[in-house]
């Protein structure tokens, strides 16, 4: 856990104090990823920085885990925090595995120890140890940089991590790719996390919680649903954008809305008692079910009307389907794109899971409105 | 391309062959190895005032350097590299009369001008070096918790390392040319056989002494180079 309390900093200029952080208050849990968002100069990096004490504090306290870090010299808590910059700042002079265990050396752990640990930790980022420990920077791409750069800061597993823009520096492509990784990387290691970002994003993907700065005071600190639905004020809304609804698109998988009732029907089966289980359901449509319990086709409940005969002699070809873990932008996309109205889902093995709905859509948008009380969306 | 480099070269060695024909024809080659004697102590000499006031200055200077980077310094430095800019546009000649009118003649004050001379390039090469390393990478050490003598050593000194040892073997092939001055303050090496030569219109002694000068301001160039390639560690040595 990491608690801000009144942290404040103010420059002395030639023009007078410019105060970059007034009495920043707050907290993140253990385990979250708080994301610190906003513009240029508006104080994130400096209130992140004062963390490490890159930059010292003018007022104020800080906890990791309960512990008040005014008490540890700037050496020891810094190394017990995992740092990453935009720069990625990799040792040219050293080879990944020197890079790694730069922190763990400094604590005394032995060669073999550290050495262990670099290799399982890129392993875990998926670059193969033997090809990888001996090389040096310059011999790596960006990406691969850059995921040393992450699991650098995670070699002496420290409980708290600070990251300055870490994916800003990466094409856009793999900066998604690393993205997913990190994210998969922290649900397992469950690491607390304060992570600087001017993009929204980015912020929204990695954010447990966002914190909004403006002129060194947080404007807004909410979940990154809440910071959609309902900014705090004109300027949190306009830092947002005007497409903040469709960002919200991103925090809700298909699954959350998928409706797995849906009927469907083998092709088989005779149109005459598909069309009473339609007028049962009240649908529109039925998924036609092929071998493997895959959704393959629809019929039309127009269509069956007063027909007689097998469901496939009615059958279309499905235009789309979307996997149940897709969010909720791909499948708005996905059904733009196909003039559509409802998409089958599938699960991880390709069967089917039900069928989501631009209704069920707007209706989830619409109820996080509808939750909070005093909604000025 | 690769046929025309050949041709230079065998065209370049043909007129090596020619001038050694024509050298020992003229009896030059003769004139010279009479010197063989002088020749070999003279270079004894020579190279042991090129090691010691280039040791010197590597020992004084780089430290110096350091010293001027250090972020407490950062007012001060950049008026004090003025000075020493202003100390390097003295000619060598210049410091060594100066250096022979306090120390006298004889080793000292030819060690101490060419110590003089040496010292400013490997100061600003030095301080340079080092405040080139990129600002991020101390970021990321301090970030890291090393101390301010574990990123020194650890970061600043490796990277800055093939700057620096520009400076010095640019300075020890210099300081090779230079030395001969040291015969006219007495201090002995190559130059006493180049500046007899000259004033006895010798061109054979002359000769004697300007040849081994030259090659060994070459040889001490190639070493250096050597020791450049091999000692700087690969990730922050642009010639590997």
């Amino acid at each position: 856990m990491i608690q801000l309390e009144d942290l404040t900093k103010t420059f002395d200029t030639p023009n007078g104090n410019v105060v970059a952080a007034e009495k920043v208050n707050m907290e993140v849990p253990t385990g979250e990823i708080c994301i610190l968002l906003g513009p240029s100069g508006c104080g994130k990096t400096t209130a992140l920085k004062m963390i490490n004490r890159l930059i010292p504090p003018t007022s104020g306290s800080i906890y990791l885990n309960g512990e008040d870090t005014g008490k540890l010299n700037d050496i020891e808590l810094r190394r017990k925090i995992g740092y990453v910059i935009q720069q990625i700042g990799l040792f040219p002079n050293m080879t990944i595995e020197e890079n790694i265990s730069v922190v763990p050396k400094l604590l005394g752990w032995d060669m073999k120890r550290a050495r262990t640990r670099a290799a399982e930790l890129l392993d875990l980022v998926g670059l193969d140890p033997y090809q990888f420990l001996k090389r040096y920077p310059k011999e790596l791409s960006g990406g691969q940089q850059q995921r040393v750069g992450v699991i650098r800061a995670l070699a002496a597993d420290p409980p708290v991590m600070l990251m300055d823009e870490p994916f800003g520096a990466i094409d856009p492509i793999n900066r998604e790719i690393i993205q997913d990784e990190f994210l998969k990387m922290q649900a397992e290691l469950k690491k607390t996390i304060m992570f600087v970002s001017h993009d929204i994003d980015e912020a929204v993907k990695m954010g447990d919680k966002i914190a909004i700065f403006r002129a060194g005071k947080i404007e807004q600190y909410d979940s990154p649903d809440k910071i959609l639905a309902h900014p705090a004020n004109p300027f949190v809304a306009d830092f947002v954008g005007t497409d903040r609804t469709l960002k919200r698109l991103r925090l809700v998988t298909a699954e959350d809305v998928v409706d797995a009732q849906a009927p469907v029907a083998a092709r088989a089966m005779k149109v005459s008692d598909l069309r009473e289980q339609l007028t049962v359901s009240g649908s529109r449509i039925a998924i036609v079910i092929g071998s493997d319990h895959r959704p393959e086709g629809f019929v039309t409940a127009d269509e069956i009307a007063g027909a007689s005969g097998k469901v496939s002699d009615f059958e279309h070809p499905l235009p789309a389907k979307v996997p149940v873990r897709a969010d909720l932008r791909a499948v708005v996309s996905e059904m733009f794109a196909n003039d559509t109205m409802w998409l089958a889902c599938t699960d991880d093995n390709g069967r089917y899971a039900g069928v989501v709905t631009q209704p069920a859509v707007t209706a989830a948008l619409r109820a996080t409105y509808a939750g909070a009380a005093g909604g000025s969306a | 391309m690769a046929h025309s480099t050949s041709l230079g070269r065998n065209a370049a060695l043909f007129a090596v062959f020619l001038l050694g024909i024509w050298a020992s024809a003229s009896g030059l080659t003769g004139q010279i190895t009479a010197y063989w004697a002088d020749i070999t102590y003279l270079s004894r000499q020579h190279l042991v005032l090129v090691g010691a006031s280039g040791g010197a200055a590597i020992a004084v200077g780089v430290p110096v350097g350091v010293w001027l980077s250090r972020p407490s310094m950062e007012r001060r430095a950049e008026p004090l590299m003025q000075v020493f800019n202003i100390g390097t546009t003295i000619p060598t000649l210049a410091v060594i009369a100066l250096s022979m009118s306090l120390l006298g003649i004889g080793f000292p004050p030819a060690f101490f001008g060419l110590f003089v001379a040496s010292l400013l390039p490997i100061v600003r090469n030095t301080y340079a070096g080092l405040l080139a390393v990129p600002a991020h990478l101390k970021e990321a050490a301090t970030g890291m918790g090393m101390t301010s003598a574990q990123i020194l050593w650890r970061v600043e000194i490796p990277n800055a390392l093939y700057v620096i040892f520009s400076g010095v073997r640019t300075v020890l092939a210099i300081n090779v040319g230079t030395t001969p001055l040291a015969f006219l303050i007495g201090g002995g090496g190559l130059g006493e056989l180049i500046f007899t030569g000259i004033a006895l219109m010798d061109t054979g002694m002359l000769l004697a002494g300007a040849l081994p000068t030259a090659l060994l301001a070459i040889m001490v160039d190639f070493l250096m180079g050597q020791a450049q390639l091999r000692l700087i560690p690969k990730g922050v040595n642009p010639l590997r």
